[in-house]
């Protein structure tokens, strides 16, 4: 593996190598919790807990587990994790947990925390891997709210519940049903892709005068 | 060998046969610990858990029945309601519903709970029912996953559950402006019919299912 420093760990899941935008992992909470900015924020903050604990427990017992059992043991752990937010959330906001519904305990099979753990926690250190997870959870995080903004302020006329738009906005209300999910997600990244096109482009053009100038020179 | 040729050649892994044990071991200690460890969260979050899920019922009944004094849980024994519970009856096994009274003790109305399927899960709702005038009082949503902003509308479109309040039971879901100003009529929500006949329908099943053991109640109290 390549070697990276902390602050590459830290920093990569957050833009270069997001795990929705870029990795296009993680899907399925992507679009379906996004219609409201409360709801994005609030499974951003239970998948953020689960992936921090599992990578911190999948990076520390690492050397115990046998190889051919270590992806049920990521389950295994990253489900303990997911039981206890789901059982946490409850208890101290209720509200906000049946908003959520079916969607906290799915958290088990999202595909960013058990691919953090496979390609990253089970061969680095803990620090590392804390460090990588606090940056793969911002990025979630950032994703979410960049669905979920969009959704609701089109698709109710509010942001996290404060009215944006004024009472003569007729909402879109496809933006907060599923099709929502999958135009703005869309959207999002054609925007993301147009983006990294031109500056390769910019970049490569700019290389070319370079050498253009150094040819000249000589 | 060259360094360079070291270097270039596939390292190949080194191939460790694990014993059997160990595998079951690994897992078996792993969900030893994580059951042990959920059992402890389960039963420290539980409290609050059972405690907020008994406001909001309380505050559900209080609502429906439109604030009375006190109210009561009446049980269903051996096909009929009683608010005493036999020896050795767990109250959770049972089902209920709840009277109300007002400050003069007199009864305002029944509160009942009840579910069935909506359009994307079960709803779970509660409604107040006077069974002297056959109205209902009041109705209230304590669980739906309907799409949000259109089946969702069940909890929150103040005209819609207004409706329920006063209505005759049962109830008759008309479209919007297609009334013919009939007492049992309640207008669906634009958008959302599948939703909003599935409320009319679980109040309209459960008065079929609880209208027998309310009369009975209160024959035998009356008399």
């Amino acid at each position: 593996m390549k070697q990276t420093t902390p602050q590459e760990d830290f920093l990569r899941g957050i833009w270069r190598e997001n795990p929705v935008l870029i990795q296009m992992l993680g899907l399925c909470p992507t679009l379906a919790v996004t219609n409201t900015v409360a709801n994005g924020i609030a499974m951003a903050a239970a998948t953020f807990f689960v992936l921090l604990g599992s990578s911190f427990l999948v990076s520390l017992v690492k050397r115990l587990v046998p190889n051919e059992v270590r992806i049920s043991s990521y389950i295994l752990i990253i489900a303990t994790f997911v039981t206890i937010a789901d059982l946490s959330l409850e208890a101290i906001v209720p509200e906000i947990h049946k908003a959520l519904g079916a969607f906290i305990p799915l958290i088990v099979v999202n595909c960013i925390i058990l691919g953090r753990q496979e390609a990253f926690s089970a061969n680095t250190s803990v620090g590392r891997s804390v460090l990588d997870a606090i940056g793969t959870g911002i990025g979630f995080t950032i994703a979410l709210l960049m669905m979920s903004g969009v959704r609701e302020i089109l698709g109710m006329g509010t942001f996290l519940g404060f009215s944006i738009m004024g009472p003569h906005y007729e909402p879109w209300v496809i933006m907060i049903l599923p099709p929502g999910g999958f135009l703005t997600l869309g959207f999002w990244l054609l925007g993301i892709a147009w983006y990294q096109q031109r500056k390769a482009r910019k970049s490569a053009a700019q290389k070319g005068a370079t050498v253009a100038v150094a040819e000249r020179a000589a | 060998m060259t360094d360079a040729a070291q270097a270039a050649a596939p390292a190949v892994p080194e191939v460790k046969e694990v014993p059997a044990w160990r595998l079951l071991a690994t897992l078996g200690v792993g969900g030893a610990i994580a059951g042990l460890l959920l059992v402890v969260v389960y039963q420290a979050t539980l409290p609050a858990i059972e405690a907020y899920k008994a406001k909001k019922l309380r505050e559900a009944i209080h609502e429906v029945l439109k604030g009375p004094a006190r109210h009561e849980t009446l049980y269903l024994v051996g096909g009929k309601l009683t608010a005493e519970l036999p020896d050795g009856a767990d109250p959770k096994q049972l089902e209920r519903i709840y009277l109300g009274f007002d400050a003069n003790k007199r009864p305002v109305g029944f509160a009942i709970a009840a579910g069935e399927a909506g359009f994307q899960d079960v709803i779970e709702l509660i409604f107040g029912y006077d069974p002297a005038s056959r109205k209902l009082l009041g109705m209230k949503v304590l669980e739906s996953k309907e799409t949000p902003g259109l089946g969702s509308k069940i909890e929150s479109d103040a005209h819609f559950i207004g409706q329920f309040d006063g209505v005759v039971g049962p109830v008759k879901g008309v479209k919007k402006g297609r009334g013919t100003g009939a007492d049992n009529e309640v207008d669906m929500i634009t958008g959302a019919t599948i939703s909003s006949s599935a409320v009319i329908r679980i109040i309209n099943d459960a008065l079929k299912t609880w209208t027998p053991y309310i009369e009975a109640y209160r024959a035998r109290s009356d008399g």
